[in-house]
């Protein structure tokens, strides 16, 4: 077990090293120069040397790399060209923002999409389960954007129109401050992001569900004389929640990586709008830290989910 | 412990110590003191030109990954295979090719043993075109010759398996293995898997193959009472090695080893009188597992009439007392014809033996 | 041996040549068939046939209607306000914010998305199928290396990545469908390999083995055939992925340069006239909801018709 987690670990610190030194190769490969982005336009070519330099640009790569490297062992993610910020700071700033997002949107999708899931799998192929299917593979057919676009329009145009204001569209209130407030600024990205993500777990769970519900052990459940929503929830619902649960980690990693796209519509102030920045003005120290902070998130989680395979499931220990 | 020639006809497939062993265990470097289930541990025997020879077992005994060691799907790790003189044991993929023309296998599950998204005529027309036989209408010639040799219908050829019967895919099984006209079939468990009243056309359909075609048999099965119809020799294995060698006749009239004994014992008898009269010779315990085989003879933690020497000294498979330099048995004690083994008890306290454990399932082998 | 039954039979009245075969029904036959009693399969089939007509009509809509994609007619297409106009018979689908027709912009927008959207998956097909194949079949040391190369790709995190890998090098046609198929094809390679190694231990694959087959041999002809029903059906699945993931780069800017058309771009611009212009959004993203909707319908009929286990 520990040999088997070591190895998992092994990798992923491989995976976030090979993700850095792409990022890396990106930007020195290519033609372009951040320092004269930030020397502005007007500098002369003495005053784009001389902040290549301050920068450290003009170093051979890597040295550069190197003292990356050095840097990120000791917590230090440099600062941003831009906003001369310590990039860590940005990075926990932001932080708190994404993470209301995805987790909050997680346990919508969770309720909306493993409910819709059940109850398409106690009826299959009946017109509730086919009407189901098809709203979930709208969802799914969408991409977020238009799903928010949508949202915006209908929940707060429409109703703003009518006097109703209920929804704002964009902005973020910070929980500690104004819980009410929090809420509110959150419901529409919320719904954006649970709808198109419910639609993958409605399916995970009603295909899970249906498989677990046709073994033998179910029947004779139901032969014992338990009712049916015991066997469901109690005896079905368990062993089909493995998939599900295995899903969620690694969504969850993904998206508390940033979720640049529903972030950029509602104007949230979180790390996938941080990184949308950083690609826009090039600056590099940021682009890397989001980066590696993404990546990092889906390591863990995939490190996570796979522990928690391994628990809830003896079979797949390796021995 | 080499069967020694009878004279009666050249040996076409020799076995001499076939060992082999699945390594089982996560070690990050294979190789080194890890477990191995050992399938097949140390068998010699031979197959003579023109015979079939039935290898009997239980499920687990090895018999299916010693007919994979004698047709080299599997690498040996140890000892030697000799099919017509020639030495095959170490050979490459691409160096056994010319010897898979003479040495064929016609597999257990005709549902799993051909491939569902190919046509029969190009199933069985596969080893004509691997081996440069026939082209085009050649072979579709030669592949429906094939097919009506074996019982089928030539106008099927371009039918897919799902659309035969049980019965008919063996029939397109041993079609594929006749393509190249070999010399030795080793059939592993070929009517294991069909209907009662099927196995008789196949086994028959196989017999009159052997006249026809000059065919030489190794004919693998836990069925024994289909061994005995089919087989000229018989070859009792257990836990990875032989226990008895005879000609078919005499081992079913006078198994000298117990588990023979034990195993003729349990075959079903149609009359029912007679079912309900005879007794039966029932093991203790079950298989013990393949990777920790019991010290000295591997059965005598279920033999009725274990004793000490069991444990001690494992037994050589040869001829004992008068019986017939065809007829070997490893055994320290062989069973003699007035003994009775219903009633008989070891000697050796249940202690001294290896702990009864279930059979391990195998590690898969690596190719 | 004397001939019995069926073959005597067929001997009798053939003579002695190549006996004629009767055609098999193959699982593939079966499973069109199938499909095609689909009214769903039917149904999205005929609308991305008519999307792509519409796709590759779009320079004759552009001829029939006398306006091009990029032509701007800021007298009579926008309102005296400045205003995008709504459907009207000179504009049926209204304009945009810079008096361009937009059904004439969405048909070309049509382009990109599928042209996009089908060659980045093509590509990803070729290479997750090569990669997932050699990998489960080969095993050893290789599968190692490509198993842990495709789950390093997969633990990449997408859009970021895109994102920046598609700032630095000015975005073209080809870099989307690059980066698109970058990331698409080590789910296909690991499904393949899945696959694969399942089909690798099923006894005709030792079958062929036995006969002599070699590793290429056995590779195309026994485990191919076997893996073309789920390639397919993820493939028709990764299509829709791949016009999403393309609308979406374009709805950030990172998409086909402008002034080139496309329906994420245009969703992106009407977001600042969408309270006054309800055609300028609606049409681009209905055109794209209609495409991968239907692929997403699709795929899911030719996976019922290929295994109709349920």
């Amino acid at each position: 077990m520990l040999r088997f987690l070591a190895r998992r670990a092994f990798f992923g610190l491989l995976v976030l090293w090979i993700v850095s030194v792409s990022v890396f190769v990106l930007f020195f490969v290519t033609p372009h120069d951040p320092a004269k982005t930030i020397a502005g336009r007007l500098a002369t070519p003495q005053t784009v040397a001389l902040v290549n330099h301050r920068l450290g640009l003009d170093r051979p790569l890597l040295a550069q790399y190197g003292s990356f490297v050095w840097r990120l062992l000791h917590g230090d993610l440099g600062y941003s060209y831009y906003s001369s910020a310590p990039v860590r700071e940005l990075l926990v700033s932001r932080l708190p923002v994404t993470a209301s997002l995805a987790l909050g949107a997680a346990v919508l999708w969770l309720l909306v999409g493993v409910g819709a899931g059940v109850v398409a799998a106690r009826r299959p192929r009946s017109l509730v389960d086919t009407g189901s299917t098809l709203l979930v593979l709208t969802g799914l057919s969408m991409p977020t954007f238009l799903v928010g676009l949508l949202l915006i329009y209908f929940l707060f145009f429409r109703l703003h129109l009518a006097g109703v204001d209920l929804f704002p569209a964009s902005g973020y209130v910070p929980l500690t401050q104004d819980p009410a407030g929090w809420a509110r600024h959150l419901l529409l990205p919320w719904a954006t992001l649970a709808l198109v993500t419910a639609a993958t777990y409605s399916r995970l769970t009603r295909s899970s569900l249906l498989e677990v519900l046709g073994e033998d052990y179910i029947r004779t459940a139901r032969s014992k004389g338990l009712s049916e929503p015991r066997v469901v929830y109690r005896h079905g619902l368990r062993s089909a929640i493995t998939p599900v649960v295995t899903q969620l980690g690694i969504d969850l990693g993904t998206l508390l990586g940033g979720v640049i796209v529903t972030e950029q519509i509602f104007g949230l102030p979180g790390l996938g709008q941080l990184a949308w920045q950083s690609v826009t003005t090039q600056d590099l120290p940021v682009i890397i830290g989001t980066v590696l902070v993404a990546s990092v998130f889906i390591v863990v989680a995939n490190l996570l989910v796979d522990l928690g395979y391994a628990l809830l499931d003896p079979r797949v220990r390796p021995s | 412990m080499a069967q020694r020639a009878s004279g009666s006809g050249e040996v076409l497939l020799r076995l001499e110590n076939v060992v082999k062993h699945f390594p089982v265990g996560h070690g990050i470097f294979p190789g080194r003191d890890t477990d191995a289930v050992r399938a097949v541990d140390g068998v010699s025997l031979e197959v003579h030109r023109g015979e079939t020879l039935g290898l009997v077992g239980e499920t687990g005994c090895g018999k299916s990954t010693l007919a994979r060691c004698a047709t080299r799907l599997h690498t040996l790790t140890a000892g030697r295979v000799i099919f017509d003189g020639h030495d095959i044991s170490t050979l490459s993929r691409r160096q056994l090719r010319p010897y898979r023309r003479e040495l064929q296998m016609i597999f257990q599950d005709p549902y799993g043993s051909l491939n569902p998204h190919r046509r029969v005529g190009s199933i069985i027309g596969d080893p004509l075109a691997v081996h440069g036989i026939a082209e085009g209408a050649a072979r579709k010639r030669q592949v429906q010759e094939l097919m009506e040799l074996v019982g089928l219908n030539p106008e099927h050829y371009n039918r897919f398996p799902a659309e035969f019967s049980g019965g008919q895919r063996q029939r397109i099984g041993v079609a594929r293995a006749l393509a190249l006209h070999p010399k030795l079939i080793v059939c592993d468990e070929p009517v294991s898997a069909l209907d009662v009243s099927i196995r008789a056309q196949i086994i028959n359909l196989l017999a009159d193959l052997q006249r026809e075609l000059d065919l030489t048999y190794l004919f693998i099965s836990h069925d024994l009472s289909v061994v005995r119809h089919v087989s000229d020799r018989v070859a009792v294995m257990y836990l990875g090695r032989l226990v008895e060698v005879a000609p078919a006749a005499e081992l079913y009239w006078r198994p000298r080893h117990p588990y023979s004994g034990a195993l003729l014992s349990a075959v079903p008898v149609p009359d029912p009188d007679l079912a309900g009269r005879r007794e039966r010779i029932i093991l203790a315990g079950d298989v013990p597992s393949p990777v920790h085989p019991p010290p000295g003879c591997r059965f005598h933690p279920r033999c009725p009439k274990a004793r000490r020497r069991c444990v001690d000294e494992e037994p050589a498979l040869v001829p004992r007392d008068r019986d017939g330099a065809e007829h070997a048995t490893a055994c320290h004690f062989p069973v003699e014809s007035v003994e009775d083994l219903v009633h008989a008890h070891p000697t050796i306290d249940q202690p001294d033996r290896e702990p009864l454990t279930g059979p391990r399932r195998m590690a898969r082998s690596t190719r | 041996m004397t001939l019995t039954g069926p073959a005597q039979a067929a001997r009798e009245v053939h003579g002695a040549g190549p006996v004629p075969a009767i055609e098999g029904r193959s699982p593939w036959r079966l499973a069109w068939a199938r499909l095609r009693r689909d009214p769903v399969a039917v149904g999205s089939a005929t609308v991305l046939v008519l999307l792509a007509a519409m796709a590759l009509a779009a320079p004759a809509i552009a001829h029939a209607t006398g306006h091009g994609p990029d032509d701007q007619y800021h007298d009579v297409g926008l309102t005296t306000a400045g205003l995008p106009v709504g459907p009207s018979h000179r504009f049926l689908l209204g304009t945009d914010n810079l008096g361009r027709d937009i059904l004439v912009r969405v048909a070309y927008g049509a382009r990109i998305s599928l042209l996009v959207g089908v060659t980045a998956t093509l590509l990803a097909t070729v290479a997750g199928v090569v990669v997932g194949l050699v990998a489960g079949y080969v095993g050893g040391v290789v599968d190692v290396v490509l198993a842990r190369t495709m789950d390093v790709v997969l633990s990449f995190p997408y859009l970021l990545f895109a994102i920046a890998l598609v700032s630095v090098f000015h975005p073209t046609l080809a870099i989307s469908i690059f980066v698109i198929a970058f990331f698409s094809w080590a789910a296909m390679g690991r499904i393949v390999r899945g696959q694969t190694l399942s089909i690798r231990e099923k006894e005709y694959i030792e079958a062929a083995w036995s006969v002599g087959s070699g590793t290429l041999r056995v590779m195309f002809v026994e485990v191919l055939p076997n893996l073309v029903a789920p390639v397919i059906v993820l493939a028709t699945l990764l299509v829709p992925t791949a016009i999403v993931f393309e609308a979406t780069l374009s709805f950030l800017g990172l998409g086909v340069a402008p002034p080139t058309p496309t329906w994420g771009g245009m969703l992106s611009d009407s977001l600042s006239f969408y309270r006054v212009a309800w055609w300028f959004p609606l049409f681009p993203g209905l055109a794209l909801l209609a495409t991968t909707l239907a692929f997403n319908l699709l795929g899911d009929s030719v996976r019922d018709a290929l295994d109709p286990g349920g």
